[in-house]
């Protein structure tokens, strides 16, 4: 979920005004679909069933993008279209800035072999090869000599776990297994490009979220493009550095998962966001108070002191001068360290019973912490202090984002777990900077 | 029948059959030197195989033919083929088995060579399995014996006709069963191959044929079968072997040489099927 910039630089693939309409005379679908005619009135007038209407959106390199959409919404269909399992009717596909509906037969195989892999669904194992015959496929159409693609392949088995499972037949495997194959089978010919269809959809709820936390400790060691096709907002939402949202074959809305959360585009959208647990969501970076006075190490326990009693703070946190993080002091110690003259604040800064947590820290991890009372850090990777979390500033992005997504009358699960356990004198964000201790 | 002459009477009768005659007519002028070469090639190779098989003492080839039943179908299998070839050699039918078992051979062979290429486009092309499915339809409902009429004014009397409508009769299961076989595999399976890039003939290769394996032997089980029936009904036309010794019992009245005969047939019959079957069985336990 990383909002870098420099992450986008490049665009990888790229649709624009895509169509897909199945029958006889599509371009006649396409034609009535840019009129505004509807997915039904098209298929009432003509018989023609339009899968994808005026799809256009880019994916940048390194970037998983999830499409998302209830069934026949065209999202399949779509995903098809890439890389031309499916003729696009209408409208441009461009990889790598090549428009791959203009290829002809043997340059579109070409950049399938080059670019592209696809794990499905039902695995689409084959089922009279062995798992390593499986995986070692695309590299054996290629050409790829037989030492050097088993090779190939066994590196693969190993990225996904399977070591050692090469001889079974697919079979023999369970459904984890088999995606896992699927999955090592799409990597071993080292593509720029992941498409997943449904890829753990099959697989049952444990196994899938292990999948989905292997995919993205995988593909942080990987780094490819990844086109990810599901119907289960939560996953798309833990998957997606962005999400496009479709409905009866086109696009309702494309965003960050925040977004998309927080800023919903129309009512389907909206109805679609209101069964989803916030927390698991939003982030530590998206709760934290960005502006919240600190004390250098060099400046001393006077200094500090005359900061807290500034902002009204029975305690802040240290930072040294580059920012990163040393620990938090309490008014207390720093009004003993004053009157024993100590010079520098390190020597009495708390370091141990501090919290820090990182920047995309799920907000769900983070009540127990608050309900601890100790003053919860929050840093980037270098250790550098970003913000402060305060239960007040929790509860205040919560209510924000909730009265915006969801019917006011609809007390959620949510707001319950996180009004209960604080006691009713913590009221929200304006007073939370007195909390800060 | 006097609904018929009231319909020649309203409509004049269509005249179906003068037109296939005149059809028939035309191809026989014109394919009869082909026709008449076919028929010298085959004529003289089934010749020379049954007269070779007919020179071998029948033990040996009862021995060869249940060691290779042993090979594909096990020890049961080949035992029972032992025992049924015995009963046919003793109660006299042998060589009349050996010339109809060549025959199905080569009508199989035909078959075989020509129904799974034409099964394979027909599971590729959609086009092409809608124009041949009717034709085959039609090919497996017609009278077998009208297929032996057309083949005399092209082969003669004789093996070569009796072989060329057998192969005629017998097709259509390879073909259909071999499309089938091609049609019926996963969706998603054909996508992943083409996903990797994979050629038409790679995937025709190295997915779609081997994963219709067991459909496509399952037809060419039916086609052996159905070779075999028509090839006894062949000896209409002259082809010999056990149908020849049905056909004598029944134009001489002697009800206890048909049934010898018969029964020889439904031996062979059995053994074919179980040693076929096999094979398929086999394919599919290895995929």
């Amino acid at each position: 979920m990383s909002d870098n910039n420099s992450e986008k630089a490049n665009v990888k693939i790229s649709l624009r005004n895509v169509y897909k309409v199945f029958g006889k005379n599509a371009a006649r679908g396409v034609e009535l679909s840019k009129k505004g005619l509807s997915k039904d009135e098209i298929l009432e007038k003509t018989k023609l069933a339009v899968g994808v209407s005026n799809v256009s959106f880019d994916v940048y390199e390194g970037e998983t993008l999830v499409v998302m959409g209830l069934s026949g919404s065209g999202k399949s269909t779509l995903i098809r279209c890439v890389n031309r399992i499916m003729e696009p009717t209408a409208g441009e596909i461009l990889i790598d800035d090549v428009d791959i509906t203009k290829l002809n037969d043997d340059e579109l195989r070409e950049v399938r072999r080059k670019k592209f892999s696809m794990v499905f669904q039902s695995f689409a194992l084959f089922p009279h090869r062995r798992v390593i015959e499986n995986v070692e496929y695309g590299l054996e159409i290629q050409g790829v000599d037989k030492d050097v693609r088993r090779e190939k392949a066994e590196t693969a088995l190993k990225l996904v776990g399977l070591d050692g499972w090469g001889d079974y037949f697919p079979e023999n495997l369970s459904g984890g297994m088999k995606q896992r194959v699927g999955l090592a089978r799409a990597l071993s010919v080292d593509p720029d490009i992941l498409l997943m269809d449904e890829a753990f959809s099959a697989l049952d709820p444990l196994i899938r979220s292990d999948m989905q936390d292997e995919l993205i400790a995988l593909n942080d060691r990987v780094r490819k493009t990844i086109l990810f096709i599901t119907h289960d907002l939560d996953e798309a939402l833990k998957m997606g550095d962005r999400i496009v949202l479709m409905k009866d074959g086109y696009v309702v809305q494309i965003g960050t998962p925040e977004e998309i959360l927080t800023n919903p585009a129309d009512e389907y959208v909206q109805r679609f966001v209101a069964n989803v647990d916030i927390t698991k969501v939003l982030t530590a970076q998206d709760v934290m108070k960005i502006h919240s006075p600190v004390a250098f190490v060099k400046d001393g326990p006077r200094v500090a002191l005359r900061k807290m009693k500034e902002h009204g703070l029975s305690g802040m946190f240290v930072v040294k001068s580059s920012g990163e993080l040393v620990g938090h002091l309490t008014a207390d110690k720093a009004a003993q360290a004053a009157k024993d003259e100590k010079k520098w604040l390190d020597q009495v800064t708390d370091r141990d019973s501090v919290l820090s947590v990182p920047l995309d820290q799920p907000v769900r991890t983070l009540f127990p912490m608050v309900e601890s009372g100790n003053p919860i850090a929050v840093v980037d990777e270098d250790h550098h202090f970003k913000g402060v979390i305060v239960r007040g500033s929790i509860l205040a992005a919560l209510a924000e984002s909730h009265s915006d997504s969801a019917p006011i009358e609809e007390p959620s699960e949510l707001a319950s777990k996180v009004l209960t356990p604080g006691t009713s004198d913590e009221p929200a964000s304006s007073e939370a900077d007195k909390e800060n201790n | 029948m006097g609904t018929r002459e009231l319909m020649g009477d309203i409509i004049p009768r269509v005249p179906l059959s003068e037109w296939i005659e005149s059809i028939l007519d035309v191809l026989t002028t014109l394919l009869a030197t082909a026709t008449r070469a076919v028929s010298t090639v085959f004529r003289n190779g089934i010749r020379g195989i049954t007269g070779f098989l007919d020179t071998l003492p029948p033990i040996v080839l009862i021995l060869v033919l249940v060691g290779i039943a042993w090979a594909i179908a096990g020890r049961r299998i080949a035992i029972g083929s032992f025992l049924g070839f015995l009963f046919i050699w003793n109660i006299g039918l042998w060589g009349a088995m050996v010339s109809t078992l060549v025959l199905v051979f080569f009508a199989t062979i035909l078959a075989v060579a020509l129904g799974l290429p034409l099964g394979i486009v027909a599971g590729l092309s959609d086009r092409f399995f809608l124009i041949v499915k009717p034709i085959l339809d039609f090919m497996q409902t017609m009278p077998a014996f009208v297929y032996l009429i057309p083949a005399i004014p092209f082969f003669g009397l004789g093996a070569t006709s009796a072989i060329m409508s057998t192969v005629i009769f017998s097709i259509p299961p390879t073909i259909r069963l071999t499309a089938l076989g091609i049609r019926q595999i996963d969706k998603e399976l054909v996508e992943a191959a083409d996903s990797f890039g994979s050629t038409t003939y790679q995937k025709l290769v190295k997915l779609q044929l081997p994963l219709s394996l067991p459909t496509v032997m399952a037809g060419i089980n039916q086609t052996i079968m159905l070779a075999l029936s028509m090839v006894v009904i062949a000896s209409m036309i002259g082809a010999g072997g056990l149908g020849g010794e049905v056909w004598r019992a029944i134009q001489r009245l002697r009800p206890g040489d048909g049934f010898s005969a018969g029964l020889a047939v439904v031996i062979l019959a059995m053994i074919l099927d179980r040693v076929t079957q096999k094979i398929a069985a086999q394919d599919r336990k290895a995929s």
